[in-house]
């Protein structure tokens, strides 16, 4: 009999809001949107968790400039807080070596995550997904109730196809979904929009493609002052985050 | 101490079966401790011991019977079978503390003995598992 379940609602009961940065499709800012999301908030004083549960490619702790940090091993693992964020990810536990997980494997890895980390009493608990509804998307929806998914999408009708995909599923097991934000726009096109609106969903707004975010990667002073962080919480006032 | 995270996901496993089935006490917890976990079976104990006391339906003194359970690993690419035992030593420290606390990032930090993939999985022996529970109804 598997007893790990037992203790995962005890674990999120004193966090009062998830919330899922989700895409169909990988590359278009998630981890961004995430990591940028958790520092707004604890800048804005909230107590805030962030958890990468991006198990194949990690990136919230090369955003975030995590260096040589490690869970404490208290009744369990408490994540460190890294710019005040407490931190979880993968990334403690496999360094930068690549991560050969099977389905199963992936499963077990969160029930073992949401079993042994004691977040304590949260505001907000931001997760950062993979992509796509496999795994990862369905064990949050099963394991995590009152989780609410914030969509990313590109401009891309490639991109749109995979995210159209995820909210069609998200309305279906009527899940909350807080909106679609298009991320790296270029140019004004309102294909996103209006195939977001389609699907009965709302449409948040765009962050322009930023030329100079990169070299802010890892300094997240640096982050919340760019440009795409100025259209990011624009967009995050519009839905009180 | 993450043995006492997952002490309580047993007891907290056992006490709602036990109430699914309408048990009055409960006065044996068989669990398993796959060989992977390196679960301290002493502070394991301990803390099994310390969250039984005060549960609805009571859980007797000395209830848990804990049973290492060893390891098999078998790779997907060649066939090989092998146990955790056979390759700890070529792990360093924290790869093996890494694994203590998720087990199946042994695919990140060992590969297959025989043919050198990181493409096998955990028969058996991956962590901890409750085989059975007694009670009185």
């Amino acid at each position: 009999m598997e007893p790990r379940t037992s203790v995962i609602e005890k674990r999120l009961k004193n966090i009062n809001r998830i919330i899922a940065v989700a895409s169909g499709k990988g590359g278009v800012g998630k981890s961004l949107v995430a990591s940028s999301l958790a520092l707004r908030l604890s800048q804005k004083g909230y107590r805030v968790g962030l958890l990468d549960l991006d198990l194949y490619g990690p990136s919230s702790h090369i955003i975030l400039g995590v260096n040589d940090e490690f869970p404490i091993e208290e009744k369990g693992i408490i994540p460190p807080k890294i710019h005040g964020i407490s931190f979880m990810s993968i990334v403690y536990f496999t360094g930068e070596k690549p991560s050969p997980f099977r389905g199963v494997d992936i499963s077990n890895i969160i029930l073992e995550l949401l079993a042994i980390t004691q977040w304590g009493s949260l505001d907000f608990l931001i997760i950062d997904m993979p992509p796509g509804i496999g795994d990862e998307t369905l064990d949050v929806i099963r394991y995590m109730k009152t989780s609410e998914f914030l969509v990313v999408t590109t401009p891309s009708k490639v991109a749109m196809g995979a995210v159209g995909k995820l909210l069609t599923i998200l309305l279906e097991l009527k899940k909350s979904v807080l909106g679609v934000i298009e991320n790296m726009t270029m140019t004004d096109s309102s294909f996103i929009k209006k195939e977001v609106h389609r699907l009965q969903v709302r449409y948040l707004g765009k962050i322009h493609f930023d030329e100079n975010l990169e070299e802010s990667i890892g300094n997240p002073d640096r982050l919340l002052k760019t440009l795409a962080m100025k259209d990011l919480n624009r967009i995050l006032q519009k839905i009180k985050l | 101490m993450h043995e006492w995270a997952l002490a309580e996901s047993i007891v907290m496993a056992t006490v709602e079966e036990a109430q699914k089935e309408k048990l009055k006490k409960i006065t044996q917890v068989t669990v398993f401790i796959g060989e992977l976990q390196q679960i301290e079976k002493e502070i394991f104990l301990f803390a099994l011991n310390e969250l039984a006391k005060s549960q609805k339906p009571p859980i007797i003194k000395d209830a848990f019977l804990l049973k290492t359970e060893k390891s098999t690993l078998t790779c997907k690419n060649c066939g090989e079978n092998w146990k955790y035992d056979d390759m700890k030593k070529k792990l360093n420290e924290t790869e093996s503390e890494s694994i203590h606390f998720i087990p199946e990032v042994i695919f990140v930090h060992a590969r297959c003995p025989r043919c050198g993939s990181p493409d096998f999985e955990i028969t058996k022996g991956r962590g901890v598992m409750i085989s059975s529970i007694k009670g009185v109804r």
